[in-house]
């Protein structure tokens, strides 16, 4: 009786969440309300959790309770600490849950809610949970290693090389893409800029108090760190309504840029108790709080979603960035989906923490679960503005005019209709003065947070809610670029070391300004070309991001077939081997049509011979011309990385090829580098509780 | 109700490093004085400890996109 009310749960659950789906894919022409996202979304994750993930871990991992994990082999009381499964949960999400999955659902909205919902959800049940989870059991199997060394250990030199110029190479075009959403977020906004600004020396007061006036009080110091950035927030209209004080912080996109860039260099030098650790701990609170506090206001207030399923702009000439649905549909949503950067977390810093293997399908699978639905969330707050409105703050002035006027026309014109008037209340009601190619997404995700947070609590804080969202999405940016310049120099000193051993020495100053200066200078230069770019930069740098981004995932999940093929496990290995090949597929169909195409909004090399073209003929204007030359220069750079991104990609899944042919052919292999067995004595202590 | 409370505060407190210096003690004491009768060093001091606790958390990369 108990088996036969599981099963018609289990069943009623299913036709839930295919309903939820099926009213979400065949609504055409009506508005459809939020919650059958939030609906669809939790059936098929609890499907997919209850089902696929539990067949994993218990058949193809074959996870193990009673084997000792390396958090109670080795340890420490330090980085090596068996931790409640909760606890390790907690710090896993809050550590691969950032700017991503908000930004590239906003993005990619372009083609409407349907496209993009749907990767999210299946990317992530099929592809982004099962590359965690089994990174996560590999690293825990291996001392907690990292991608890279097992990479190097298991597929060999070139594997374990690849992974380290790709870790490197997507720390560049990370911090420069999410230094570009931040500029955009706070050109012309003295409200926005003060408010930003003023989470450093927050972060720093907060600092001094953990480190001198009360050691080690998190908690405390953390609250009054969050009191204090809301403060800043409120304190912001202030400045913007102040003649004089407002003008200290408005700015170019240009110069904002060159602020960053020294912030940077400056966190990447300064000990880390000082800048980097209290603005991540003000960082977290912020996220998880705010990330809740929207769950909340959805399921409560409900919304109904404005955007079309499916928009004109499949067919690549979407106004945010050029490209076919597909590939670029999945290249746009990375993190929300299947991130690479998250097997970097996943091996090396969770497996420290987890006190049981069983707990591996929870925190791998069910974190990215949750980070999925956070995508979800992205796209409901992005999809419940008018579309016209959208586009108004999405398109470039390169795309849709710098004029006001021009541009409503012609987002008008492409049917979705929107006025000049409409914006500049809107603007009005957020603090702003224009909301006219606000590029980047974060702004249009802080006008739809708003609009949610104040219809659920309050219409007459509008102003506060964008500002307060502008705040959260640049403080836990600001957090991954400190966090990855820093990593970035200690993975430049590390290869430096190698030819002069002293230039390894983390602490030796003049190695730390010179690889700090190098790794600010690598992301400094791409976000220089992203704000220099006619079009917003957006449309040049994300789609960098995403290649890069899934290039890192498929080298993860080529180490992961590596191991199963080599652990026996041929059958099962279709689990990471079918999402790398569509990965492989949608990778390397960007990459070909970002080099190859005409057309002038996607091709890198069409662009800058058009551009070429122009200049030799004088059809430019005085301003362009001027800075033609470096335009040019920037597009063969960017097809170049491209090329090298895919070559990268490319070798490695073919050395991932050789190995498991050698291994099926009876031929000699790399050992696999699993520790042995030891029983853990944990079962019954607190950790288990 | 108190207890589950409590229970919810550590849950809090270790989430956020804020006990991270008692679990510190807790294992030193497990671990340095286990085979010596004798003698046993002395722990870091809070301030010590929460220095170098968090340098090292900061020496990999923790945070992602």
């Amino acid at each position: 009786m108990n088996k036969i009310l599981k099963s018609t749960l289990w069943i009623l659950v299913a036709i839930l969440g295919a309903s939820a789906v099926g009213c979400i894919a065949v609504n055409r022409g009506e508005n459809i309300n939020a919650l059958w996202f939030i609906t669809a979304a939790l059936c098929i994750y609890t499907i997919a959790y209850r089902f696929y993930a539990a067949w994993i871990a218990a058949t193809v991992l074959a996870i193990d309770s009673t084997r000792a994990t390396p958090a109670e082999r080795l340890e420490n009381g330090r980085d090596f600490v068996p931790t409640h499964k909760w606890i390790v949960f907690g710090h896993h999400f809050a550590a691969i849950a950032g700017p991503g999955p908000l930004v590239g659902p906003t993005l990619a909205a372009q083609f409407g809610y349907l496209p993009g919902t749907l990767w999210i959800l299946f990317g992530a049940v099929l592809g982004g949970c099962v590359q965690d989870m089994v990174t996560l059991f590999l690293s825990t199997r291996r001392d907690a290693k990292s991608l890279g060394q097992m990479a190097r250990d298991e597929l060999g030199a070139i594997g374990g090389t690849a992974a380290l110029i790709a870790t490197f190479s997507i720390m560049i075009i990370l911090i420069a893409v999410l230094g570009l959403v931040v500029v955009n977020a706070m050109k012309h906004s003295p409200w926005a800029t003060f408010t930003v600004s003023a989470t450093i020396p927050i972060a720093m007061l907060v600092g001094i108090y953990m480190r001198y006036l009360r050691p080690g009080q998190v908690i405390e110091a953390s609250a009054l760190g969050v009191i204090l950035l809301l403060i800043s927030v409120v304190g912001g209209r202030f400045i913007d309504e102040h003649n004089t004080l407002r003008l200290l912080f408005d700015h170019e996109g240009l110069s904002l840029a060159w602020f960053i860039m020294a912030y940077g260099f400056a966190a990447a030098i300064l000990p880390v108790w000082l800048l980097l650790a209290p603005r991540d701990y003000l960082s977290t609170y912020m996220k998880i709080g705010t990330i809740t506090l929207l769950a909340v206001a959805i399921i409560f207030l409900q919304p109904n979603i404005k955007m079309p399923a499916i928009t004109q702009f499949i067919d690549g000439s979407g106004p945010i960035f050029g490209g076919k649905l597909f590939p670029f549909v999945f290249i746009t949503i990375a993190c929300g989906a299947i991130s690479g950067f998250h097997s970097l977390i996943a091996s090396g810093t969770t497996p420290k923490l987890l006190s049981n293997e069983r707990d591996i399908c929870m925190i791998g699978y069910g974190g990215m679960l949750l980070e999925s639905f956070v995508a979800i969330m992205a796209m409901i707050a992005a999809t419940v503005l008018e579309p016209g409105v959208f586009f108004a703050i999405n398109s470039s002035a390169g795309v849709v005019g710098s004029n006001a006027l021009d541009a409503v026309n012609k987002i008008s014109a492409w049917g979705y209709p929107v006025t000049v008037e409409q914006m500049q209340i809107l603007a009005q009601q957020m603090g702003e003065r224009t909301l006219f190619a606000r590029t980047g997404g974060a702004p249009s995700l802080a006008v739809g947070m708003a609009s949610i947070f104040g219809k659920a609590f309050g219409d007459g804080l509008l102003a506060i809610w964008y500002h307060f969202a502008i705040m959260f999405e640049a403080i836990f940016i600001l957090t991954t670029l400190d966090a990855g310049t820093r990593v970035g120099r200690f993975m430049l000193q590390d290869m430096l070391g190698n030819i002069w051993p002293k230039m390894g020495q983390t602490s030796w100053l003049p190695s730390v300004i010179l690889t700090s200066g190098i790794v600010v200078g690598g992301w400094g230069y791409f976000l220089y070309i992203g704000v220099i770019d006619p079009n917003g930069g957006v449309n040049i740098l994300w789609p960098l991001f995403g290649i890069a981004n899934q290039m890192l995932a498929a080298i993860a999940l080529c180490v992961g077939t590596g191991i199963l093929v080599k652990s026996n496990k041929l059958k099962y290995a279709g689990i990471t081997a079918a999402p790398l090949a569509w990965l492989v597929i949608i990778t390397s169909t960007a990459a070909w049509q970002k080099i190859t195409s005409p057309d002038l909004r996607i091709g890198f090399f069409s662009a800058a011979n058009d551009l070429a073209d122009k200049l030799a003929s004088g059809e430019l204007p005085t301003e362009k011309t001027a800075i033609a030359p470096q335009l040019i220069f920037n597009l063969h750079l960017d097809a170049w990385l491209t090329l090298f991104f895919v070559s990268l990609l490319w070798l490695i899944f073919i050395d991932m090829l050789r190995v498991c042919w050698r291994y099926i052919s009876g031929r000699s292999v790399l050992p696999l580098s699993e520790s042995p067995h030891i029983n853990s004595c944990l079962l019954d202590d607190w950790v288990r509780d | 109700m108190l207890t589950k409370l409590k229970y919810l505060w550590q849950i809090i407190r270790r989430l956020s490093g804020d006990d991270a210096y008692e679990v510190y003690l807790k294992n030193f004491h497990k671990q340095q004085c286990k085979h010596d009768n004798t003698e046993c060093p002395k722990p870091l001091s809070k301030a010590d400890f929460f220095k170098q606790w968090q340098d090292d958390k900061w020496q990999g990369i923790k945070r992602c996109c």
